[in-house]
């Protein structure tokens, strides 16, 4: 294999080592890379909440399909553009607080239902030494999660249980996460040495 | 055009034995006709329909049980609304038993309550061809047939099941056990809110991680950095955004009683409108309103690797004394927690995405896990008021505990000593749950 003469190859082959350059210490590389990602990616955010949200969720429900309910989340998406205004940028705390008000009471609902279905999921369906150490891992670990209980005595020895159950949970996950990062690094690394430069099949 | 043929086909199909459509569709098909006329007459109304329960309405659901010979066919179901059909689905595995027809946010109105609808079922042994499927939607076609064919294979047709009528529930009875949840948690916090009034103490542990906010805050005045807040790449309805935010109103607090400078790099436009409006106020709250500068509450990006890039070079730059890392994480927060780590500021974690904190864990000097980040607006404030909410959710813990107690008696009792009575009493549990 030759080295690769497609200018998007050559384009994304530089950008990724000057990314990588960051590994070394800040640098005008880093920071060209840097400033044309974010750049980049605001202009696509742009375009991406023009279409889905500006044409699809207003435009069209407005005009083709005559849904004047859309004007109220409309009037509230626009009283954030009081901000710019000084004596009337409180009127954007309305739409914060419509928005915020919403999404908590939405959560709370589906809060309890992800809680059930944990609960369910560490409910023992036969006795095996692995589930005992669920249940006791579930139970240790609610305990270190008392707040209004002073860790001392039976309490502090059961929710030292539970941060260690959660210290092995950590430690899973962080060499499992690990392991994915660095296929990803290995993606990139092949890219290179494959894709650029063609010293690898 | 077509529709002749397959009409044509159809009649040729009735005239000659099944055995010549074998070979009709030869190819080196497994075609089987006989099979499926075997079957012809024990199909009939086949589906079982009905309005999908606990729903808002525009939702039939529709079942069907087949016997052993017929489960690896495929199944497409056309519903009638008149004279209007439709095909609901196509080439499902007739194993699968169950599909649901609802409208969905592209057609709003695909069922609509208190409207009469007719389904037929069509089974197949190999994928349905477009000429078929337009076939079963035209006008021409007989509901009454009981097969159709075409050069491939043969169809079998059911009787029509209907009509069925989809309504809108008032209430959800699947989540019963959340709205019982939801008023035992508001009554212990009532509870906790009226014995906090007359004056019992209410007591909160040790979090390190926030006592630790004074000290980093100081530590950056001492040595003139400034203090970067980095609330994650969640949106201001993610819990764990929101939690970010009440923290940073009272870290802002101190940042402003302390006179030094918080930088606030934000992923979203509406957290970053709400965070400036929680550091004004907290500035405000301070007495020092003249120090807010909204320019230190910034917008970065929407892109997850974009907002990274954006943060670390802001901190290599700014070289922050004390890094807040507070809010929902994802693959970006090794990258960041290990660059705070590079420039050697002190740094206080927090999250509820159990994915990331072994990174924070690793990365930061203080990690809040999960419900301590929480609980870490009320442990700042530490107002009586607020603690009883502490308090109310400790018992709920204890509730949650004595249900997997429960559950582990009924368990090992049921399922695991096979004990009837207590099998149906952990089944009953789960069911509850």
């Amino acid at each position: 294999m030759a080295i690769s003469t497609s200018i998007w190859i050559w384009i994304s082959a530089l950008l990724t080592l000057a990314i990588y350059s960051f590994l070394y210490k800040d640098n005008p590389f880093y920071k060209f890379a840097e400033y044309l990602l974010v750049g980049i990616s605001i202009g696509y955010g742009i375009s991406v909440y023009w279409h889905n949200t500006i044409i699809t969720k207003v435009y069209n429900p407005l005009v083709h399909d005559k849904d004047f309910l859309v004007i109220i989340p409309l009037l509230l998406g626009l009283l954030m553009f009081s901000r710019f205004f000084k004596n009337y940028s409180h009127l954007s705390r309305i739409p914060i607080a419509f928005i915020v008000g919403a999404g908590t009471g939405l959560s709370i609902p589906s809060s309890f239902e992800f809680l059930f279905k944990q609960v369910q999921g560490t409910m023992p369906t036969a006795f095996t030494i692995g589930n005992l150490i669920i249940i006791i891992g579930v139970i240790t670990t609610l305990i270190y999660f008392f707040f209004s209980m002073e860790h001392k005595g039976f309490i502090g020895k059961v929710s030292r249980v539970g941060i260690t159950f959660i210290m092995i949970a950590f430690g899973a996950a962080f060499g499992y996460t690990i392991m994915a990062r660095i296929s990803l690094f290995i993606g990139r690394i092949q890219f290179l040495l494959s894709d650029w430069l063609g010293i690898i099949k | 055009m077509k529709k002749n043929l397959v009409l044509l086909l159809l009649s040729l199909t009735l005239l000659f034995s099944f055995s010549f459509a074998q070979e009709q569709a030869s190819g080196g098909t497994d075609l089987n006709p006989n099979a499926i006329s075997s079957e012809t007459e024990r199909l009939g109304s086949m589906l079982q329909l009905s309005d999908i329960p606990n729903d808002g309405g525009g939702g039939i659901e529709i079942n069907w049980t087949l016997n052993d010979s017929l489960s690896n066919y495929f199944i497409t179901i056309i519903r009638r609304e008149g004279n209007i059909k439709k095909i609901v689905a196509s080439d499902l595995l007739a194993s699968s038993g169950q599909v649901r027809d609802v409208n969905s946010d592209e057609n709003k109105s695909n069922v609509k309550d208190g409207t009469e609808y007719f389904y037929t079922a069509v089974l197949s042994e190999y994928a349905v061809s477009q000429e078929i499927l337009d076939y079963l939607v035209c006008d021409s076609l007989d509901m009454e047939a009981m097969t159709i064919a075409d050069a491939n294979q043969v169809y079998l047709i059911s009787d029509e099941s209907g009509p069925v009528k989809s309504k809108a529930s008032w209430f959800n009875l699947e989540r019963l056990t959340v709205l019982i949840s939801a008023i035992i948690i508001t009554f212990l916090f009532l509870l906790y809110l009226q014995l906090a009034r007359k004056g019992k103490e209410l007591y909160i542990r040790k979090i390190s991680g926030l006592d630790a906010v004074e000290e980093a805050v100081g530590r950056s005045t001492e040595m003139g950095k400034p203090i970067m807040y980095i609330l994650g790449i969640g949106y201001v309805t993610d819990i764990p955004t929101i939690a970010g935010l009440t923290i940073l109103g009272r870290v802002s607090k101190k940042v402003a009683e302390y006179e030094t400078k918080i930088l606030v790099p934000s992923y979203d436009p509406v957290v970053m409108t709400t965070a400036q409006e929680v550091v004004k106020e907290a500035f405000t709250e301070a007495g020092r309103p003249d120090l807010y500068n909204k320019n230190d509450i910034m917008y970065i990006t929407q892109d997850q690797f974009g907002y990274a890039a954006g943060v670390d070079g802001m901190m290599l730059r700014e070289k922050p004394g004390a890094v807040f890392l507070q809010g929902l994480f994802f693959a970006e927060s090794l990258i960041l927690a290990e660059t705070g780590h590079s420039i050697g500021a002190i740094q206080i974690a927090g999250t509820t995405e159990t994915a990331q904190l072994p990174f924070f864990v690793a990365a930061c000097d203080y990690t809040l896990i999960g419900e301590e980040m929480m609980a870490a607006s009320v442990y700042l404030q530490k107002d009586p008021l607020m603690l009883s909410s502490i308090a109310a959710e400790d018992v709920m813990k204890v509730i949650i505990i004595i249900i997997l107690l429960i559950g582990l008696i009924l368990g090992i009792l049921g399922p695991g000593m096979h004990i009837e009575f207590f099998d149906k009493l952990f089944n009953l549990l789960i069911e509850i749950l």
